[in-house]
């Protein structure tokens, strides 16, 4: 098997270059290949959302996404929406209002509510709702995840 | 009874955010699948497209020939039988002589990476001879040609079968003034936690095994592992990482962490096995398809005379908790009210399908749901409220039920009161247009079964170490397990709140068998109640060298001391005192960092007849839910808009954990009423994907009004029962009696699809008999 081109794009902020395999998942890269395991795996399938990432800002299934298709874009994980230190109000409501429970759900949340809150910053709850559907949470009921979201919203200025 | 107000915690009784919090919100926290070992090995397992199957012959070479694999086992190798329960040891980590699901274990690889060894299965052959398929537990009851196991009773696949009669339920129909039938039929449900179950095992030259898992019992997995791999305990190191929810789906020892163990010997090499969804759905464990039938007898005061109950519990393939299963379907129903009379005949059949087992309020869901709607029967027949009938019948405290369950604290009057006020019941009871309406559902939970599985003779069914040394920082070990629903943080609380020191100073450690004292771990809705009182009696004795080191420092007796908020000081000059840190560096002055142990054993309580150990808990919890709902009876859709939720776990120790409790147990039990079932054709399951197999979305939620109405349990840590698991199970029953509210059809049949709603109301009007008008 010849070797393909190396995989460009820009990763948490910063370009890379990787080998990937034209049938290599996102998922896989972003887990395996760079060691990013806060995005996480929950069905391979499309229907939970915990491996949820922003690709050029917008929520999307890495599992579903052949990297490839990442060439020349930009991926933010989870670990590109937490600050250095410190939580983002998001990530801190999550917290404080128990909206977190086993935690495998959460990273996939706190990427979709953090893409809902750039681009609606005062959502009413059945946008909040809309937007996390496609996410699962088994632990919460999403009540708490909802109010947790609503919370950072009200803390937005 | 007098007695003086309870007393007020620094921390307890608050909403204390997760300590692991702030790793779960920014990816950080380390779950199975995120380790990595150096030179880890792909393991993956062969599942039977079989459902019943004897294994004649099978041919690895060509598997193990492939380059890149570096080990192909069979069942023969680890033959040695193990089960959660020892009574009932069915399961062999890789199927020897049958396949008994589709979806059993026949082979496993580990190879280098993952298509080579999904290459390397794909070269494994296989000969078999079809067997006869039983997909439903009917087809067991009776001998049969080919018995899933031998050990089914008098060679039918009946794998338990409980029959237990208490005072005399034939005279009390007789004498009844109303008696009512249900005939429930449930479909099997799953846990459908998001993290797919994941094992890394790693046999050192050294001669031990470590194994990673996603575990909920890591205790249990460390015994069945010594068993079937035949190393000893002492050898074996259990290690839980944290774990993406269980719900009962992880609380079994399970085959793929035997077999990745296995590989991991056989290779030399750490090996991990991940699941994906499917293995997660066929490996179920979920809860058991149930038939069951419900007689009720209740007197001319609306006094209930008796209970007549018959269940029908579909196993599939393996035992698991079966046994257990098979007594909760029938004990569980002494409670919450008083029953004088009891029949119970139940039995658990073999199925040539995926194993049901533990599932969240295991044992008490479907029953619970058909008494509880035979109640609502009941009450109509007999003219009186449902919420009255349920007053009547409570059961009191410190008393016993007629099979001896000892009874201690129950609020369940005040549930029954706070549901009813809050919810406005009575102006809304047969008042709301049709297609709306109200329904009430109670509950009664185990918090902690009484009788630990394995223990011969009786050792601690939770033990806490702690540590503390000149940082200041105290390392709390236990191998209790949290699975998401905050048990390390209880732990870290109930410490600090004990010794007055800040939560930050309590560190929990992961669960680590080679240094965490065993705790029986997620199960039975022990948590809460037996580490709780460990870590108590941990923290005292803790607290006892802190004290003595500053009275030394003080020069005043012990007695005279008190402890506060990061300092110990005299009770009557408070002005005179000294810090933790000054009254812990003196502790140490004599012996090094501090240690203390505690730990938590059940009182003997239960009856001596077979079986009596089944249901008895050191405490239970209690629960009266209502639920309003609007139907549209054109479509059968309906909405569940709100429920309220009263709910006696004693003292909620974490009100933001208890309320996260609540509501995730109505999102579960919401899932099981609206919609989840594990859809067979045949043996085969159907649906095994989170896709087709759907849970309640964020727009299915009710609103949920919580209501802890509480007292101090007497013997729970401080006063504190059970959250986890009984407050999913008033859920189903208080939907479908207000269902029945809103349309005026009886649902006995879960999940209540859609159709199932338009085929009630049009069966009904075909019948002639109107429900508020229409």
């Amino acid at each position: 098997m010849s070797s393909p081109e190396p995989l460009r794009f820009r990763l948490n902020g910063h370009p890379v270059e990787v080998a990937c395999d034209d049938p290599r998942i996102l998922l896989d890269l972003l887990r395996e290949d760079m060691t990013l395991t806060g995005t996480k795996r929950g069905c391979d399938l499309g229907t939970c959302g915990c491996c949820t990432v922003l690709l050029d800002g917008r929520p999307t299934l890495s599992c579903l996404t052949l990297a490839r298709l990442v060439e020349g874009r930009e991926v933010t994980t989870i670990e590109g929406i937490s600050p250095p230190n410190g939580l983002t109000p998001v990530q801190r409501a999550f917290v404080e209002l128990g909206a977190t429970q086993c935690g495998f759900c959460t990273p996939g949340f706190i990427v979709t509510a953090t893409a809902l809150l750039r681009d609606l910053p005062h959502p009413g709850r059945d946008e909040i709702e809309r937007a996390v559907s496609g996410n699962l949470c088994r632990c919460t009921g999403y009540r708490k995840i909802i109010e947790a979201i609503e919370t950072a919203a009200r803390e937005a200025p | 009874m007098a007695s003086s107000p309870p007393p007020s915690y620094r921390l307890l009784g608050g909403r204390i955010p997760y300590v692991e919090g702030p790793l779960k919100v920014t990816g950080r926290a380390e779950y199975t699948d995120d380790i990595q070992r150096p030179g880890m090995l792909v393991g993956r397992l062969l599942r039977s497209p079989w459902p019943h199957a004897r294994l004649t012959s099978i041919d690895t070479s060509a598997a193990r020939a492939l380059p890149g694999v570096f080990a192909v086992l069979t069942g023969e190798k680890y033959p040695t039988p193990f089960g959660v329960l020892p009574i009932t040891h069915d399961e062999t980590a890789i199927a020897v002589g049958k396949a008994r699901y589709i979806g059993d274990i026949i082979a496993a690889v580990a190879a280098a990476d993952e298509r080579t060894a999904e290459r390397a299965l794909e070269l494994v052959r296989v000969d078999v001879e079809p067997l006869p398929e039983y997909s439903d537990p009917r087809m067991g009851v009776a001998p049969v040609s080919e018995p899933i196991h031998a050990r089914g009773l008098l060679g039918s696949n009946i794998q338990k079968e409980v029959v237990q009669h208490f005072g005399n339920v034939d005279a009390a129909f007789a004498q009844a003034a109303h008696s009512v039938r249900v005939r429930g039929n449930f479909a099997g449900v799953t846990h459908a936690f998001t993290e797919p179950m994941a094992t890394i095992a790693e046999a050192t030259p050294d001669g031990r095994l470590t194994v990673w898992s996603a575990t909920q019992v890591p205790h249990y997995l460390h015994r069945a592992l010594a068993e079937v791999l035949g190393i000893p305990m002492h050898r074996i190191r259990v290690i839980k990482p944290e774990v993406g929810g269980g719900f009962g789906g992880k609380s079994d020892p399970l085959p793929h962490e035997i077999v990745c163990a296995a590989l991991s010997i056989e290779t030399g090499r750490p090996v991990k096995i991940l699941f994906d969804r499917e293995d997660v759905f066929y490996t179920n464990h979920g809860r058991h398809p149930t038939q069951n039938d419900v007689r009720i007898a209740l007197d001319a005061s609306g006094q209930i005379l008796a209970y007549d109950i018959e269940a029908l519990i579909d196993g599939g393939a393996w035992s698991s908790f079966g046994t257990v299963t098979t007594y909760y379907n029938g004990v569980l129903a002494m409670g919450p009210y008083r029953v004088p009379n009891f029949r119970y005949r139940g039995r658990r059949v073999y199925t040539t399908k995926p194993p049901s087992g533990a599932m969240r309020a295991h044992g008490g869901t479907n029953i619970r749901y058909s008494i509880e709607v035979a109640l609502d029967m009941l009450a109509e027949r007999a003219g009186l409220d449902p919420f009255e009938l349920r007053r009547r019948n409570a059961l009191p405290p410190n008393s016993k039920t007629v099979n001896e369950f000892r009874i201690t604290s129950t609020s369940f009057l005040p549930c029954l009161a706070a549901a009813r006020a809050k919810s406005g019941w009575d102006a809304k009871f047969r008042r709301l247009p049709y297609g709306r309406g109200v329904g009430l559902g109670c509950g009664f939970y185990i918090s902690g079964s009484n009788s630990p599985i394995h223990f011969t003779p009786k050792m601690p069914q939770s033990t806490v170490h702690l540590k503390v040394d000149m940082d200041g920082g105290i390392a709390v070990h236990s191998m209790q397990a949290d699975i998401g629903q905050g048990s390390n943080t209880l732990l870290a609380a109930i410490v600090a709140e004990v010794l007055g020191v800040d939560l930050d100073r309590v560190h929990v450690q992961r669960v680590d068998s080679d240094v965490s004292p065993v705790d029986l771990g997620s199960y039975s809705s022990r948590v809460t109640f037996m580490m709780g009182n460990a870590a108590r009696v941990a923290a005292e004795e803790l607290r006892a060298k802190l004290v003595a080191a500053a009275a030394s420092l003080l020069e005043r007796p012990g007695d005279a001391l008190e402890v506060v908020h990061e300092r110990i000081q005299d009770r009557e000059h408070p002005e005179r005192g000294v810090t933790f840190l000054e009254a812990l560096h003196r502790a140490m002055e004599s012996s090094g960092a501090l240690t203390a142990s505690g730990s938590y054993n059940s009182p003997a309580i239960g009856g001596t007849f077979k079986g009596a150990r089944a249901g008895t808990a050191p405490a239970y919890s209690f629960a009266a839910y209502v639920a309003e709902v609007s139907v549209d009876d054109e479509t059968g859709e309906y909405r569940v808009a709100k429920i309220w939720a009263a709910f006696d776990c004693g003292r909620p120790l974490n009100r933001l954990a208890v309320e996260g409790q609540i509501e995730g147990s109505i999102h579960m039990g919401l899932g099981q009423v609206m919609g989840e079932s594990m859809n067979y054709r045949g043996a085969r399951l159907f649906n095994p994907s989170l896709l087709e197999y759907k849970i309640p979305m964020p727009q299915q939620m009710p609103e949920v009004e919580i209501l802890l109405v509480g007292e101090d349990d007497p013997e729970g840590p401080f006063g504190a029962k059970e959250a986890g698991e009984g407050p999913l199970i008033a859920t189903l029953p208080a939907i479908g009696n207000a269902l029945y509210d809103a349309v005026g059809v009886r649902f006995t049949d879960l999940p209540i699809t859609p159709d199932k709603v338009v085929k009630g109301v049009d069966q009904r009007r075909a019948e002639g008999r109107p429900w508020k008008g229409r």
